[in-house]
């Protein structure tokens, strides 16, 4: 115990002291956004968004609620069971996250250093990581549970009761996978040295997500819908009333809230959910106590990299030769540091994923067969390319947005050498957007040929994405060097901050704007060739020169913007 | 070389960097000494053409950093005091990287770079990824990064920290040998022994403006004057004696 020179013990620090900094942090943060004038329209725009989010989910939720309460025998029964089946996919989501993240709170946070060289207590330490694990990871399951729990309490009449009870049912839910998200990441690094354990576990959380959505898409959920599906009304209830997973914390949740909400409350679930959540920690603890000390003397080693130009990189160089020497390095540079960052690569299995599920999902389009015309096999492949148009936006958003802001720590280099600014973005904004292109045209290019399109709309599709390509990059590049996060950890914290919805919504607009302008000319076209009216030239015209003006705006003004913003940053 | 005229730089109503005059020709190290705070990064950093000043001018080889910023940038090396760089490079690429941003390239610059590795000793860690280098290791190859398209003025902030005594010394010997042949350095420390042992001219900075100036034997004359003993009692009489004296107050409290 440490002393003061006159002899008394100080007490160790508490919980609150250790946890201190980071709700000053906040307060703080939240405080200089108050004082600017954007600050506050910052905070206007996320809740405006905020709230729209939650009443558009209640209202879906409270219509689908209403029409299952209405359907005597099963109603409840199927309401229960979409509740369980949501706590289930955010169960993996939370332990997923948990682990990940207490990755990053127990072993590699920055004031780690401080906090294990003071004198403070293992449990504390042990308590005040376990806290910020649980809350990093839990917001935003927690953001989206609220309205769909508030439509539950709403239809069926659940009263401040319900609000209880739905505190008191989460709250140990998100404990148990915090806990023991923690628990298996102390594992790991005992394991393997922290740095291996984070590029394993970006790839395991990436392919664990691409094989959940494969599998859910593999499935075919829709057939279920089809009332041949079912065998009898018996069968069906009976698979009903079977619980999915008897032996998990969302199945607990599920039966203590549907139990209240439709007959008495049936206390068991809330005692194995409070039970095991107590357990998951208190075992955790031991743990903890037993093993942190090794691991995180294993978390400082750093996992030996080696880097010597081999013939694919020597390759590169030469191709990117006629770019000259600047360019080439900024390009070389740009690819290097991308494909060794095992949390950016990694999410390429994620887009390969997407891009299967998305023209999988096309393929099985019900565009075939007695009534469906050649209108219907035309339009579809037109609107698909605004569908295609949000996969590339989301994709800009993980690769492109972040590029400037990942740059923070370095700009100093790139600041105070004869670089102009335009460089670096030129060099950012094509290694960016070559590769999405290409995807963009193979999407776009897979999805027609299996829609079996008409030339004109075949090309139209292909110079639209092209150009809506160029635009998205533009607008991701841009906005990304507008509302930078230069002080962000992560690479992948950066699409989800204020910039990056700003981007997403730009983006939103944008698609919109060229399928609009471009609706009358291709309607024109289709009307002529399915009923034989005459098209007006006009009409393609203007329509479609609208269309690639807004494209080339979307592409050259973020990116002006972004060349003065960069001009005249200071660091 | 650098010509610094009423530079100044403030932060709303606070001023860093109060209308700084300054002359440094070629061929000469010069010492920015002062306490924490003092100004004399923000000075180094609007040099370098980092942060732009409120007023005044910054010229390198007569070449205003504001108005033409590339070409005077090509004739500059800047070693920050925080030494971050490409984690996911390897030390040999980000020096080929850097050689790149002032457009040079080919066997001169490969053969400088194994030159200048070399000398810091890195040359056996050259191909190992930045993210495991220590403190020390990233500073030595910054400052390597910096010579390597043999600037005309190099502006280095805080150069020994981290340092081993070797690297140390090698690297006050290239600052002597390089500014030996004509070419200048303007550095800023708060280690006196550092500035006495390298520097031609020091001047002293206290609250974003020079108390002082000159060679090391004008300092100290000039401290003699005022009734003190060496640059360090100079030094103190000029940023704030009372300070280290309340020190001693505190420790013996």
């Amino acid at each position: 115990m440490p002393e003061v020179p006159n002899g008394s013990a100080l007490p160790a620090p508490s919980l609150a002291h250790v946890l201190s900094p980071k709700l000053r942090t906040v307060r703080n943060r939240s405080r200089a956004s108050d004082t600017t004038r954007s600050g506050t329209w910052r905070w206007l725009t996320l809740t405006v968004i905020g709230a729209l989010f939650w009443f558009g989910v209640m209202l879906v939720l409270v219509r689908l609620l209403r029409y299952f309460k209405n359907t005597p025998e099963i109603g409840a029964l199927l309401a229960g069971k979409l509740l369980g089946l949501v706590f289930l996919s955010f169960f993996a989501i939370l332990l997923l996250s948990n682990i990940i993240t207490s990755l990053s709170s127990y072993f590699l946070a920055r004031d780690l250093d401080m906090l294990v060289s003071a004198p403070v207590d293992w449990l504390t330490l042990y308590g005040a990581k376990l806290l910020e694990t649980l809350v990093h990871s839990s917001w935003m399951v927690v953001l989206i549970a609220i309205p769909i729990l508030a439509a539950y309490g709403y239809v069926y009449d659940g009263g401040f009761g319900f609000v209880v009870l739905a505190l008191g049912t989460t709250l140990p839910y998100l404990i148990i996978p915090a806990a023991v998200g923690a628990a298996l990441t102390l594992l790991l690094v005992n394991l393997f040295p922290a740095r291996r354990t984070r590029d394993l576990l970006s790839v395991v959380a990436v392919l664990a997500l691409g094989a959940l959505v494969l599998l859910f898409r593999l499935l075919r959920p829709e057939q279920l819908a089809r009332p041949e599906g079912l065998r009898s009304l018996v069968d069906f209830i009976a698979l009903l009333r079977t619980p999915t997973s008897p032996f998990l914390p969302s199945d607990w949740v599920q039966r203590a809230i549907m139990s209240a909400l439709t007959d008495r409350l049936d206390v068991l679930p809330l005692y194995l959910l409070w039970s095991t959540a107590a357990a998951a920690v208190v075992l955790g603890a031991m743990l903890h106590r037993a093993l942190y000390a090794g691991g995180f003397s294993k978390a400082q080693e750093s996992a030996q990299q080696w880097a010597r130009a081999g013939t694919l990189a020597r390759l590169g160089r030469w191709a990117l030769s006629p770019l000259g020497v600047l360019r080439r390095e900024l390009v070389c540079k740009e690819v290097r540091v991308f494909f060794r960052d095992t949390t950016q690569w990694s999410q390429l299995i994620l887009l390969a994923v997407l891009v299967v599920v998305y023209v999988f999902n096309v393929k099985f389009l019900p565009l075939r067969g007695q009534g469906i015309g050649f209108l219907l096999v035309n339009v579809v492949p037109f609107l698909n390319l605004g569908l295609s148009g949000f996969v590339l936006a989301s994709i800009a958003a993980r690769f492109i947005f972040p590029a400037v802001s990942v740059e923070g720590r370095t700009l100093w280099l790139l600041k105070s050498s004869p670089l102009p600014m335009r460089e670096l973005l030129w060099s950012k904004y094509w290694t960016g957007t070559v590769p999405l292109l290409g995807l963009a045209l193979l999407i776009v290019g897979v999805t027609d040929a299996l829609l079996q399109v008409s030339a004109f709309i075949f090309a139209v599709s292909v110079f639209s994405i092209a150009f809506l390509t160029f635009a998205v990059a533009g607008l991701a590049l841009g906005l990304g060097a507008i509302f930078p996060r230069y002080e962000s950890e992560s690479a992948a914290q950066i699409p989800t901050s204020f910039g990056g919805l700003v981007f997403m919504l730009s983006s939103a607009v944008l698609i919109g704007a060229v399928v609009l302008l471009e609706a009358r000319p291709v309607y024109s076209y289709l009307s002529q060739e399915a009923f034989g009216t005459v098209a007006d030239p006009t009409d393609m015209v203007v329509g479609f020169a609208l269309a690639l003006a807004v494209c080339l705006m979307g592409t050259f003004v973020p990116l002006t913007v972004a060349v003065r913003r960069l001009e005249r940053l200071e660091l | 070389m650098i010509q610094l005229h009423g530079l100044t730089k403030r932060y709303g109503s606070f001023t860093a960097v109060d209308a700084l005059d300054l002359d440094v020709p070629a061929g000469e190290l010069f010492g920015f000494l002062g306490p924490n705070g003092a100004g004399k990064t923000t000075t180094l950093r609007m040099i370098a053409g980092i942060l732009r000043p409120s007023g005044g001018t910054v010229r390198i080889g007569g070449i205003d950093v504001n108005a033409n910023p590339a070409a005077a940038k090509a004739k500059l090396g800047y070693i920050p005091d925080r030494p971050f760089i490409y984690e996911k490079l390897s030390g040999a690429e980000f020096l080929r990287f850097v050689a790149g941003l002032y457009s040079q390239q080919g066997p001169a610059i490969e053969r400088r770079m194994d030159e200048l590795l070399a000398l810091f000793d890195l040359a056996e860690w050259k191909n190992e990824l930045v993210e495991s280098y220590s403190h020390g290791m990233r500073q030595k190859l910054i400052i390597s990064s910096a010579f390597l398209h043999r600037p005309d003025v190099i502006v280095v902030d805080e150069p020994m920290v981290g340092l081993d005594p070797k690297a140390a010394r090698i690297l006050k010997d290239l600052f002597r040998e390089y500014t030996r042949r004509g070419h200048t350095i303007l550095m800023s420390t708060h280690t006196l022994e550092v500035a006495e042992d390298v520097c031609d001219r020091i001047a002293i900075v206290q609250s974003g403006r020079i108390r002082a100036a000159g060679t090391v034997e004008e300092l100290v004359a000039g401290a003699a004057a005022s009734g003190q003993r060496g640059l360090e009692g100079y030094f103190l009489q000029l940023t704030g004696e009372r300070a280290a004296r309340e020190l001693v107050e505190v420790l013996d409290a």
